[in-house]
């Protein structure tokens, strides 16, 4: 049988044979020499994947910055102040997104999506809470693409444009964050307008955290609109959200409750231990 | 607040309609039927002509863009899916040669795959679904050898050479 013969051939088997038979491919035939085209196209679309992750990196980073010092917003003296410096901020993070606008002209989205789609998530979350913050309202994702076209203002990245392309390029490009991208930012910015809640509550803000309320019920009743849907990671970040909502709600009644029973300086002692748990919960260092 | 309440269910509204239009989920869906595609075509003009069909020539049979372009297109992972699919194939099919008494083709076979297996060496690949793929021709090298050696230690090899 096959099966007795297959030992034999582990000791006789010719590798010299197959050795040479390696060493008479051709290594200029059409075939390799497509194959070596290809090596060249596959690094090179590997290369700016790497290069948008990284980008996509410090977009995340920067954002989540804003997103912190916006926090201090509602505790800090020098509230314009902090508008003001996270309008910096975010043009920082719209100069990356530009870069990263650069790399796709002419690309296909669909391919480098998952490289950039956390950083523009994580940039979604931090420009709709300084919206929110300056108007209390939610930010349209037409809005915010308007924000995010580029032009070729310096003669110096003109030049170095048109030199270094072959067809004409454009001068002014832009990026569109997806609809699911705005969504999932829109559900992450929940969070952080949870934790505004809890501390707006801790310096005796008692408005706030009802206009909160109210703001983030209608964003869930939009979710629960798409409900399931959408893609996986929306459903994911419904129920997050839920239990965002469910924090706020909680924290409003306690007010409306206890509110009365309490003097405005301890209601910050009252939501203490309430903030910490959350923090745990979050996994928050 | 009413105002503010009305502007955000309206941004919802639009969200929603152009989630309808989602390109992204459209191109996966039709990735294992592209490169199912490819192989066929493949497969077809090498047992017109025993060479690798291009990419182009792939692009043209099936009807599509071969180059980058929104919507269809042949991307250059589904081409190199299709291949390695063939190598697969031919394997079988050096093995169905033998069996129907030619023993010429698995030899050119075997010429073939060695130097698509080269060709695949050169690339530099991650570890996604394709490198996955290129894991499994070496398999097929292996068996394409092996119908050579029993071939050749039979002396029939021999006589397919003296005969073609």
């Amino acid at each position: 049988g096959s099966g007795g013969f297959r030992k034999r051939k582990h000791d006789n088997f010719p590798h010299g044979q197959r050795r040479e038979e390696k060493e008479n491919v051709n290594p200029s035939s059409a075939l390799m020499t497509s194959f070596k085209s290809f090596q060249l196209e596959l690094d090179t679309r590997h290369d700016k994947y790497e290069r948008l992750v990284k980008l996509s990196r410090d977009i995340t980073i920067e954002s989540k910055r804003t997103i912190f010092l916006l926090h201090r917003f509602i505790s800090a003296p020098n509230g314009e102040e902090i508008l003001n410096e996270s309008e910096v901020k975010l043009d920082a993070v719209r100069w990356k997104i530009k870069q990263v606008a650069q790399e796709l002209i002419g690309e296909d989205m669909y391919q480098f999506h998952r490289a950039i789609s956390p950083g523009l998530q994580e940039y979604v979350e931090a420009v709709s809470f300084q919206y929110f913050i300056k108007t209390r309202s939610l930010i349209s994702v037409e809005e915010i693409n308007k924000q995010l076209i580029f032009t070729a203002e310096d003669r110096e990245e003109t030049t170095n444009m048109t030199s270094n392309s072959h067809d004409k390029q454009p001068h002014t490009w832009s990026l569109k964050v997806t609809p699911v991208d705005y969504l999932l930012g829109v559900a992450d910015l929940t969070g952080e307008l949870m934790r505004l809640c809890i501390s707006s509550v801790g310096n005796g803000d008692i408005d706030t955290p009802f206009e909160l309320s109210q703001f983030l019920r209608q964003i869930y009743d939009g979710f629960t609109f798409i409900g399931n849907t959408g893609p996986y990671e929306v459903s994911k970040k419904l129920y997050t959200l839920k239990q965002s909502l469910a924090k706020v709600e909680n924290a409003c009644y306690t007010l409306k409750v206890r509110g009365s029973e309490i003097p405005k300086h301890m209601l910050a002692d009252v939501f203490s231990t309430k903030t910490e748990l959350i923090d745990q919960e979050e996994g928050l260092p | 607040v009413p105002k503010k309440c009305q502007k955000a269910r309206e941004h919802f509204g639009t969200v929603r309609t152009q989630m309808e239009s989602l390109k992204t989920k459209f191109h996966e869906h039709w990735r294992f039927v592209l490169q199912r595609l490819v192989f066929l075509a493949a497969f077809v003009v090498y047992l017109e002509s025993e060479t690798l069909v291009t990419r182009e020539a792939v692009a043209e049979i099936l009807g599509i863009e071969a180059d980058r372009e929104r919507g269809f297109h042949l991307d250059i992972e589904d081409y190199l899916s299709g291949v390695l699919t063939l190598a697969s194939e031919l394997a079988r099919l050096a093995v169905n040669s033998v069996t129907a008494g030619d023993y010429s083709r698995p030899l050119r076979i075997s010429t073939f795959i060695n130097e698509l297996d080269s060709g695949f060496r050169l690339l530099n690949l991650k570890n996604d679904s394709l490198r996955k793929r290129y894991d499994g021709l070496k398999y097929d090298v292996k068996k394409i050898e092996e119908v050579v050696y029993d071939l050749s230690i039979r002396g029939l090899n021999k006589e397919a050479v003296v005969g073609a």
